[in-house]
């Protein structure tokens, strides 16, 4: 029942392709479709309404309606503006100043505390930059000290003061002390507040005009519904902010907030935080965030989330044994393990251009490997040293063992030989070509 | 229970007003700009009623499916007046809801054959799951009930700090096992503590997971398993706790914690800012989960046991 965005452009633009040009009629059709298939995603209601009527006259034009393929055209209209409108470039954020200080501010849970650990991580590790946190929730139970466990487990300092209940004199103090030990960053964390909560909202406004920082940071949890409009808007009104972190985004949400947010206040999304981690934080690529929204694919995450549970020497020692013709079921075991690692098999898929759709309703078993496991298991561990070894009678036996039957047996022996050979055919100056080919793809 | 329960009630009322003023407002304002200077539901009337339930969160597939019953009714009783739709509205958003099986407006009651009455609260990151708790824990407490916590989020950093708090604040045993430790174990010792000291309520925190890590829903169904060892039917309650600023993503979040545990309860957090927290009228209709509490602010008795039909006339009224 919950579609995704993809799904629905897919059918509105299925309305398309039906007709030979787009003419004003189907058109509106497949606007429509667009429209609910936004507001779906999360994207504000006004937003998704002026995004279609846009999309709607770029496909009115001349060029389009005398197009061979409108449908495609149509995907490329609505990619395109969907680009634009999540930000051209990439925008850094502003680390001069004597110290810089950063202020972090958003709603509760919108995961403020996480992201302050993570940027100092990532100034420290990747910039080389002297960093110090401040605690400045002074509310929540334990916020100080989540922020101190983090700030020990990045290796940064945190300024604390733990029994003052002001946030504007904590900010201040911190920003002098920094100075004094030579820090040249400062991130100042602070309390999660409603938009229409006046006594904390001032509160802010005065942390902002008492440290008055270089950077302004608004932090939101990308599962945001309709409500993004609103609170984005009082925030910047507020703060007039620099710029915006999207979190949790390694969920599944379609992120609509995303364009909602980049639409209200017209500031750039910078980072995006993509896991638990400290260093699952990512800067904001616009292009692949509209590729995600539009169900086209993720495949440069894929590429990601593959070399994160690469395990090079493992690579190298398998790349030596395919070489020499050595690849056993033993290897082929490690595959699937490291494949499981990566998560759950549909998700993958999705992230593959055009399978998101395919597989839609196919309901794909989180355990799809269990059979292949459990004939591997039951082979002897000469038998999966050697798959040579493996005539009918054993074949047999292993089909009993595993509870399975000769032909489950028979075709994974198959697509074992199968993929040792494809798999020579890489290794063989192959492999550096797909290298090569990932990191055109990443750069993009 | 005699003049303190009616005055607490009108307070709760105030409190739960107070925090759905913002949504009141917009919703309302919407719908009586769209019935404004009209005397019959027509075609534009029903428009401006999906702009208001879907910027509510309502969702498209759920506001389709209100509009179509109520068009169907408009169309069985030909005239309907600005009166009469509001009427309808709110009797339809009330039938969408869940009904809550432990009954409405039951303070804090818990089954009498089961003690302890073991709570689980899952969710995703940042909902509110450890606020919740310690809301509940002050609730229970106030009415006579003895609770203990137990603290299974043991990897988010200070979450055991952050309950350690709560549950000295409210003043109810807290059992942990500090960070990194098993949750399932925390879960066990804290089940073998309330058996032992013959205590009413367990509520045990879980850390909070992205409904899509696999990995992490399958731990779930572990501390349920582990609690099962002491405790054949527990936990009693799984309790969903849902932003209300969370969009569509919520029926998902929904849909993977059941697949995982058998939830059986929603709370609905933060429903003191401007989000409308309308996602939840879909969810609990999809999935025939009541919802059962809200949270109304951040003091420990901003926590309501969900009346349907006062939060919906709280929102059209």
């Amino acid at each position: 029942m919950f579609e995704g965005l993809s799904d629905r452009l897919d059918r509105s633009f299925k309305i398309l392709k039906g007709h030979g040009s787009i003419t004003e009629i189907n058109v509106a059709e497949s606007v429509k479709e667009i429209r609910k298939a936004l507001i779906e995603a999360d994207v504000s209601y006004k937003i998704a309404k002026d995004f279609t009527s846009r999309v709607k006259a770029k496909a009115l034009g001349s060029d389009v309606l005398n197009a061979i393929k409108p449908g495609e055209l149509m995907v490329k209209i609505v990619h395109d503006e969907l680009a634009e409108l999540m930000g051209g470039e990439q925008v850094g954020i502003n680390t001069k100043g004597d110290p810089a200080v950063i202020l972090i501010a958003g709603l509760q849970g919108s995961g403020k505390t996480t992201f302050s650990a993570k940027l100092a991580n990532y100034l420290k590790s990747k910039k080389g930059q002297q960093v110090m946190l401040v605690a400045g929730d002074v509310y929540r139970p334990a916020a100080i000290n989540q922020l101190k466990v983090l700030g020990e487990q990045i290796g940064a300092e945190v300024y604390t003061e733990e029994d003052s209940k002001n946030p504007v004199q904590i900010a201040k103090n911190a920003v002098k002390r920094a100075k004094e030990y030579g820090k040249n960053i400062v991130i100042v964390d602070t309390a999660g507040r409603l938009a229409v909560d006046e006594e904390m909202m001032t509160e802010i406004s005065n942390i902002k005009k008492a440290i008055n920082p270089q950077e302004i940071l608004f932090v939101v949890d990308s599962m945001t519904g309709q409500d993004a409009v609103n609170t984005a808007k009082a925030f910047n009104d507020l703060l007039n902010f620099d710029g915006v972190v999207l979190t949790k985004l390694d969920g599944d949400t379609r992120g609509g907030a995303a364009l909602t947010i980049r639409s209200v206040v017209e500031k750039p999304i910078k980072f995006v935080g993509i896991g638990e981690k400290m260093d699952a934080l990512d800067l904001f690529h616009p292009s692949r965030m509209a590729d995600r929204i539009l169900g086209m694919g993720d495949i440069v995450s894929l590429v990601e989330k593959a070399q994160e549970q690469f395990d090079e020497e493992e690579a190298r020692k398998l790349q030596k044994k395919i070489a020499k013709n050595q690849f056993n079921f033993n290897d082929f075991m490690k595959q699937i393990q490291q494949i499981k690692k990566m998560g759950n098999v549909k998700d993958l898929m999705g992230m593959i251009p055009g399978m998101s759709k395919a597989i839609k309703d196919v309901d794909i078993d989180d355990d799809a490997f269990k059979g292949i496991e459990a004939i591997i298991q039951s082979m002897t561990p000469e038998e999966r040293e050697n798959p040579k070894l493996l005539n009918g009678s054993r074949r047999k036996r292993i089909a009993n063992g595993a509870g399975s039957n000769i032909q489950e047996v028979n075709r994974l022996i198959k697509q074992f030989a199968e993929t040792s050979k494809m798999m020579k055919m890489m290794t063989g100056g192959g492999g550096r070509k797909m290298a090569n080919m990932m990191n055109a793809m990443k750069r993009r | 229970m005699g003049l303190f329960s009616v005055f607490s009630k009108k307070k709760q009322k105030e409190d739960l007003e107070k925090g759905i003023d913002k949504t009141k407002q917009s919703v309302f304002a919407k719908l009586s700009k769209a019935v404004a200077g009209k005397s019959k539901v027509d075609d534009e009337v029903l428009d401006n009623l999906e702009e208001a339930l879907v910027t509510s969160d309502v969702g498209v597939h759920t506001t389709l499916k209100i509009i179509d019953r109520i068009e169907a009714r408009v169309a069985k009783d030909k005239y309907l007046g600005i009166q009469e739709l509001n009427t309808m509205l709110k009797e339809e958003i009330v039938d969408l809801l869940e009904e809550n099986n432990s009954g409405d407006g039951a303070d804090f009651d818990i089954p009498e054959n089961k003690k302890p009455y073991v709570i689980m609260v899952v969710g995703v990151n940042g909902v509110g799951k450890t606020t919740t708790i310690g809301k509940l824990a002050y609730n229970f407490k106030n009415v006579g009930k003895s609770v203990v916590l137990g603290a299974a989020d043991t990897f988010r950093a200070a979450a055991v700090d952050q309950l350690t708090i709560w549950a000295e604040r409210v003043g109810v045993p807290i059992v942990s096992q500090g960070m990194n430790a098993d949750p399932a174990s925390v879960a066990y010792d804290t089940l073998r503590s309330a058996i032992a000291k013959n205590t009413d309520v367990v509520i045990i925190d879980t850390a909070g997971r992205l409904h899509n890590k696999i990995n992490l829903m399958n731990e779930l169904s572990k501390i349920s398993r582990v609690m099962q060892k002491l405790i054949p039917d527990a936990p009693h309650e799984i309790l969903l706790v849902l932003d209300a600023s969370t969009g569509q993503n919520a029926i998902e979040q929904a849909k993977q914690f059941i697949a995982a545990t058998e939830v059986n309860a929603l709370a609905l957090t933060k429903l003191d800012g401007t989000a409308k927290g309308g996602v939840v009228i879909g969810v609990s209709d999809q999935f025939k989960i009541p919802v059962k509490y809200i949270g109304v602010g951040e003091k420990m008795e901003h926590l309501q046991i969900f009346d349907r039909k006062e939060f919906v006339n709280s929102l059209f009224d």
